[in-house]
């Protein structure tokens, strides 16, 4: 009987070779550690942003086309008209061009002076993601009965209080789906910001390709860390819709 | 002075028998004038009353009650609730609505709220009620629906009758000065009209000012002081449930009996 060595084959030990290579010599895990913090971030910050935005503008587009028939003429049907065409230029021109070209607008135009490239990556974002957001509540508050609307304002509630106490919360829950599938978009969307210097998961990966001459380990790697974070994201999302619906029933 | 302060009191307290709604020359247009779904209504609402309005569907019954707290703007004419001209902008429609509970047919219960948070929402954000006070005029009104024990309940777990019961101590929470009904029972199962009814007749008995337009004959005849006939946006017909059932003078109103009862 002789024992069988413990022989690794040629693969394997390639493999981890690439491994070593890429993520434990001169920590460069660390850049992916790093890369992945911004990009959290930038998707967190833009997020936040986005919804604000989203909703704002989702009342303004709602608020016109429910009620400009019926405002008297005067101060308050001007501003509403007013917003009203500011709301649709900012979607046709934000929803009208790439992403990456309003990033580079944002950051080597309008805020050129500013090395801060987490916040001018988090507003370019932000600003980009306003617009979808913004069309997808709009969707969600045109879906609410108009008998809900009629309920609130026949209790007394002014029109902002009838969307804030009845109509939101309604339309929120039935375009939370639309809504994780923005933030889904959003999170990889920013893997463009390395246009501008910023050195996020993507552009992490892409420096330790330039460092090793390898290109597997390190992209695989930032496409394996993306959908993990999708993936959390996804099921947290159905976990929120689920609570949701369950408190009707 | 303290005499002009009991007199300007006694101005903003109607007392029962007096008007409480006036409605004159009321029209409403759609299309610049080609559909006319009402067309000159004159009526007087007075406190205490119950009033009753049948027509066909399409005679502007609905549309009517719905001007009274101005869900539909007129196109033309002044109603005035309380000695206030609800179609000025000069007088808040919000605060005057707030006197106004209204109950719909479809209910329009929030459905991402329970039953208590549907009646109490009103109270604590505008009546500024503290949460204690209006749950605790929730609960009360709730028994005497016989819901008291779905308190915690959301509106898809109700029955079509439930619900309605639900709409209408809803709207009471708020202390209305008048309560306004827009065909309560039509989308109701037959077994639940009754239970609706049987609320809405209480209420009656209680002094509650109550507009009504319904299909119910047999509530109108019972329940109401008065009964107003409308078709083709127009008052045909109007007099007590036994001058109107009766003794019906005008051909349309005895066709539309004829086809009801």
């Amino acid at each position: 009987m002789t024992a069988v060595p413990l022989a690794i084959p040629g693969w394997l030990q390639s493999l981890a070779d690439q491994f070593y290579l890429n993520f434990i010599k001169d920590d460069r895990y660390m850049y992916l550690v790093r890369g992945l913090k911004i990009t959290l971030e930038v998707t967190v910050l833009a997020l936040i942003l986005g919804v604000v935005l989203g909703v704002i503008i989702a009342i303004i587009r709602s608020t016109h086309d429910k009620t400009i028939e019926e405002t008297k003429p005067g101060f308050g049907r001007f501003i509403l008209k007013f917003l009203n065409a500011i709301a649709k230029i900012y979607l046709t021109v934000i929803r009208g061009t790439p992403v990456v070209v309003q990033l580079m607008i944002i950051y080597f135009v309008i805020f050129a002076s500013s090395n801060n490239k987490v916040m001018v990556a988090s507003i370019a974002f932000g600003i980009n993601s306003g617009a979808y957001v913004a069309e997808i509540i709009r969707s969600g508050i045109m879906s609410i009965d108009q008998g809900q609307f009629e309920a609130g304002r026949s209790l007394g509630f002014n029109y902002f209080q009838t969307m804030i106490y009845i109509i939101i919360p309604q339309a929120f829950k039935n375009v939370l789906p639309a809504l994780g599938n923005e933030f889904i978009v959003l999170i990889k969307e920013t893997s463009v910001s390395g246009y501008v210097g910023l050195q996020e998961l993507t552009k992490a990966g892409d420096i330790i390709r330039s460092r090793t001459y390898t290109a597997f380990m390190p992209l695989i790697a930032v496409a394996l860390i993306y959908l993990v974070i999708v993936m959390i994201f996804s099921k947290l999302v159905s976990i929120l819709e689920r609570r949701l619906r369950n408190s009707e029933r | 002075m303290s005499a002009d302060l009991t007199v300007h009191a006694e101005e903003n307290a109607i007392a029962a028998g007096e008007v409480l709604i006036s409605v004159s020359g009321l029209k409403k247009h759609y299309n610049g004038g080609a559909v006319k779904a009402l067309d000159g209504v004159d009526a007087e609402i007075r406190k205490g009353e119950v009033v009753v309005i049948v027509g066909p569907s399409g005679s502007g019954k609905s549309t009517f009650l719905r001007s009274l707290n101005l869900l539909e703007r007129p196109t033309e004419g002044t109603i005035l609730f309380e000695g206030k001209d609800i179609t000025s902008h000069k007088n808040d429609i919000n605060l005057l609505r707030q006197k106004m509970g209204m109950v719909f047919q479809h209910f329009n219960l929030f459905p991402h709220l329970t039953v208590l948070d549907n009646m109490t929402l009103g109270p604590k954000k505008l009546l500024k009620m503290s949460k204690e006070d209006a749950e605790a005029k929730a609960r009360q009104l709730l028994e005497t629906v016989a819901l008291a024990d779905r308190a915690d309940a959301y509106p898809s777990q109700l029955s079509g009758g439930q619900k309605q019961r639900i709409a209408i101590v809803r709207a009471l929470c708020m202390s209305p000065d008048v309560m306004l009904f827009d065909e309560p029972t039509s989308a109701l199962d037959p077994e639940m009209v009754g239970e609706v009814l049987d609320v809405m007749k209480s209420l009656a008995k209680e002094g509650m000012t109550m507009v009504v337009v319904t299909h119910e004959m047999g509530f109108a005849k019972e329940v109401g002081d008065r009964v107003i006939f409308m078709e083709s946006g127009v008052i045909v017909e109007e007099g007590t449930p036994e001058e109107i059932f009766g003794a019906p003078k005008s051909e349309r109103l005895q066709t539309f009996l004829a086809k009801v009862l």
